[in-house]
């Protein structure tokens, strides 16, 4: 296994050790790299999730910018007023990052991010998505990949619907720019965060946050799991400008979904057709990325 | 588009309750407003969309999606640390339930005009107070108001006392029978309320120069204290409200009080009441003491903090006083009904009124003249209160049978 460098943060870090994140949670280290690429001109906005938790509990801020805590479903309507008071402030060029989970996007929080999407708020919205409900102990949310074990959906009950497909969601409200991004591709996250920072208008990056609690995998390889679903074409690595145009960043390699799924506890229960089934799920919505790729391209 | 400063122009004389909440948010020079639509309340957002429009200071009007993200809206803004103003009614109300514990909890001044209506179903866009009394525990101060006049003034009031106490404050006004009557007003001159409200100064905000977290996990060993503290910055604020009000009667000449009485020194019956109902009281009061009957009567216009002590020596050998109450908390009585029996049960029993409740006017039903007399008159005649609430006009007569159309869904 190769192992995959997390860049070393020049300089004084922004996010302090001493944060609450479980041993190997892929979360913190984009956290990290988000603030570092954002600079301290930023104010975060976080829903209930696992960052409720890990920035620190009071009077403890392992941030070195602003933190707001709010309601679990209303982070970006909380950031859209901070952003108001920061405009009529004339403090137009202070950063407000949603740092958000999979619940409070796909799920809790869809209206008001849609809503402040549609509004084009000025916001880099991040949601790291960890497939479940972690915070409060592994439930199933519509980001839970089809077949995936949760406390909520158990052994014999696995999960039977589909993933929602963020992307699209996003790419329908026409927002200046959505990424995905990887932590086996760091490079390429920070590129993506910087891309980010310089546009304005509502700007949303998917991250992809192996959790070695939740997915009942070893801590040591929170950065491998990220390149086996990159490379097996699960998570592919794209962005959309304003809505219209898509760039794929890179081409997966087709490595086996067996290797990312023997990681992992909660596919335990997967029989070869299961992951026959994924990986066929996988390889359609990788033609849908592609075919909108190429109408991009014009004829 | 034309900029004004409020006042430069000829001001309107003529405002309905919804059109002065709104001049009084923006004499109140409002920085950010965030608000959904709901009958009664639109002509508050709608009259302030315009007005901050024209403003000649820096402000955002945020069109939301729901009542839940107008109230997160201001409560981001107000952590930014700008003046932050909403209006809702009834079903919107309810949806900011959670909000309006973060808005407090956070002990942001967010002021908020709620146009009392009843909840739903059925559906019902007529006044009763269910919607905001149903927010009692919430940490927000609430004032109930009886006039247009009252409610222009009562915005500028909130606005100076959420931002001197460090809490939200609500002030209330009642469907249609205030919300769409027009009265004569008198309009402040800006410079006045600039120097009664002057810009907020708030103790903390989001600030990247002091980076700090906001509402992070608060374990046992802090939290009671925080609590505490909300608290007590609420009976401060009741403390406090007496020397507000006179500091605006010095600006204006126009005198408020938490809890207003007239004719109680000599009173055999005082009605206690809230909102709107209290002016067509007065005039049953003026009626009945000019027939030789001795009735007196109360207004609660501060709900929280609850004016208890006020309330203890206003009606200090009082022998009944009928609490009339627009609301009902079900299964139990009419909520100013039993607010006010807290209040007055440490009171030496010789001294301490008996206390009769009524509940009546529930969805909008009308609560005119015959039916306080109605009210004084089963007071004098009853020598000790019921156990129970007495309902005031909900005859259950045989309803009227629904009738559904063939063919119609
Ligand atoms: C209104 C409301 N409902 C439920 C909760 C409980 N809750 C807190 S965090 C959470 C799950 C968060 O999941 P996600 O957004 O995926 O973040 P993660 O915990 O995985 O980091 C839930 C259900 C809450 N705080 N507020
Ligand atoms: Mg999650």
């Amino acid at each position: 296994m190769t192992p995959a460098a997390i860049p070393k943060i020049d300089g004084d870090p922004i996010v302090h050790r001493g944060h609450l994140a479980c041993p190997g949670c892929a979360a913190t280290p984009a956290y990290r790299m988000a603030l570092q690429v954002l600079g301290r001109r930023t104010i975060v906005a976080a829903p209930a999730c696992c960052f409720a938790v890990i920035d620190g509990a009071f009077p403890h801020s392992a941030s070195g910018v602003p933190f707001l805590h709010t309601a679990f479903e209303a982070s970006p309507a909380y950031a859209s007023g901070v952003r108001a008071a920061l405009d009529v402030k004339g403090e137009t060029d202070t950063n407000v990052l949603v740092w958000a989970g999979d619940g409070g996007t796909f799920d809790i929080g869809l209206q008001a991010l849609s809503a402040a999407a549609e509004r084009n708020e000025n916001l880099l919205y991040v949601c790291y998505d960890n497939e479940a409900y972690m915070n409060t102990g592994i439930q199933r949310s519509s980001a839970t990949p089809r077949g995936a074990w949760t406390t909520t959906t158990p052994a014999g009950h696995t999960k039977v619907e589909v993933k929602k497909d963020l992307g699209e969601i996003m790419a329908a409200h026409r927002i200046p720019y959505f990424a995905t991004a990887s932590i086996s591709h760091p490079d390429d996250m920070m590129a993506k965060f910087e891309k980010a920072r310089k546009l304005r208008g509502f700007r949303m990056i998917h991250y992809f946050s192996p959790c070695p609690t939740g997915w009942k995998a070893d801590s040591r390889h929170m950065v491998e799991l990220g390149r086996r679903a990159v490379e097996s074409g699960l998570f592919p690595l794209y962005e959309i400008f304003d809505g219209e145009r898509l760039v794929i960043n890179h081409r997966p390699a087709w490595t086996p979904l067996r290797e990312y799924v023997s990681l992992q506890g909660r596919f335990k229960h997967f029989r070869d057709e299961d992951v026959a089934a994924m990986e066929a799920e996988a390889r359609a919505a990788w033609e849908r990325l592609e075919h909108r790729a190429r109408l991009n391209a014009g004829p | 588009m034309k900029t004004i400063e409020p006042g430069t122009e000829a001001p309107p004389t003529i405002l309905t309750g919804n059109q002065a909440a709104a001049w009084g948010a923006f004499l109140s020079r409002v920085q950010v407003v965030s608000a959904y639509p709901i009958t009664p309340q639109t002509t508050v957002i709608e009259t302030l969309a315009d007005l901050t429009a024209r403003a000649d200071w820096p402000n955002r009007f945020v069109n939301v999606e729901s009542e839940h993200s107008a109230m997160a809206v201001c409560i981001g803004a107000s952590y930014g640390g700008v003046r932050t103003f909403t209006a809702t009614s009834s079903q919107g109300l309810a949806l900011m339930h959670e909000l309006l514990h973060w808005a407090a909890g956070g002990r942001l001044p967010v002021v908020l005009v709620d146009v009392n209506r009843a909840m739903a179903p059925g559906w019902s866009i007529w006044t009763d107070q269910q919607d905001s009394l149903s927010q009692r525990d919430t940490g927000w101060a609430q004032f109930y108001c009886s006039s247009v006049q009252d409610i222009l003034d009562h915005v500028i009031l909130a606005f100076r006392m959420a931002e001197e106490a460090s809490v939200p404050v609500m002030v209330v006004e009642d469907a249609f029978v205030l919300s769409h009557t027009a009265e004569a007003v008198s309009l402040p001159a800006p410079a006045e309320v600039d120097r009664f409200l002057p810009p907020r100064r708030p103790a903390f905000s989001l600030d990247v120069e002091k980076p700090r977290a906001f509402g992070g996990l608060l374990g046992p060993d802090w939290y009671q204290e925080v609590r505490k503290d909300l608290h007590e910055s609420l009976l401060r604020l009741g403390d406090a409200a007496p020397r507000i009000y006179g500091e605006w009667e010095r600006l204006t000449g126009r005198s408020y009080a938490p809890v207003e009485a007239w004719g109680v020194e000599d009173a055999d019956v005082v009605l206690l009441t809230s909102g709107a109902v209290s002016s067509t009281a007065r005039e049953v009061v003026a009626t009945l003491r000019a027939r030789r009957k001795r009735v007196g009567l109360v207004q609660v216009r501060m709900f929280r903090p609850f004016p208890g002590e006020r309330l203890r020596e206003v009606l200090r050998g009082v022998p009944k006083v009928a609490v009339l109450d627009r609301n009902c908390s079900f299964g139990h009585h009419g909520i100013f009904h039993q607010e006010l029996k807290s209040a007055l049960y440490s009171m030496e029993a010789a001294e301490r009124p008996r206390i009769y409740g009524y509940v009546l006017g529930l969805g909008g039903r009308d609560v005119g003249p015959r039916a306080l007399q109605e009210v004084v008159r089963l007071t004098e005649v009853r020598e000790a209160p019921e156990p129970e609430t007495t309902w005031i006009g909900a005859v259950l007569p045989e309803g009227p049978e629904q009738e559904h159309e063939e063919g119609v869904r």
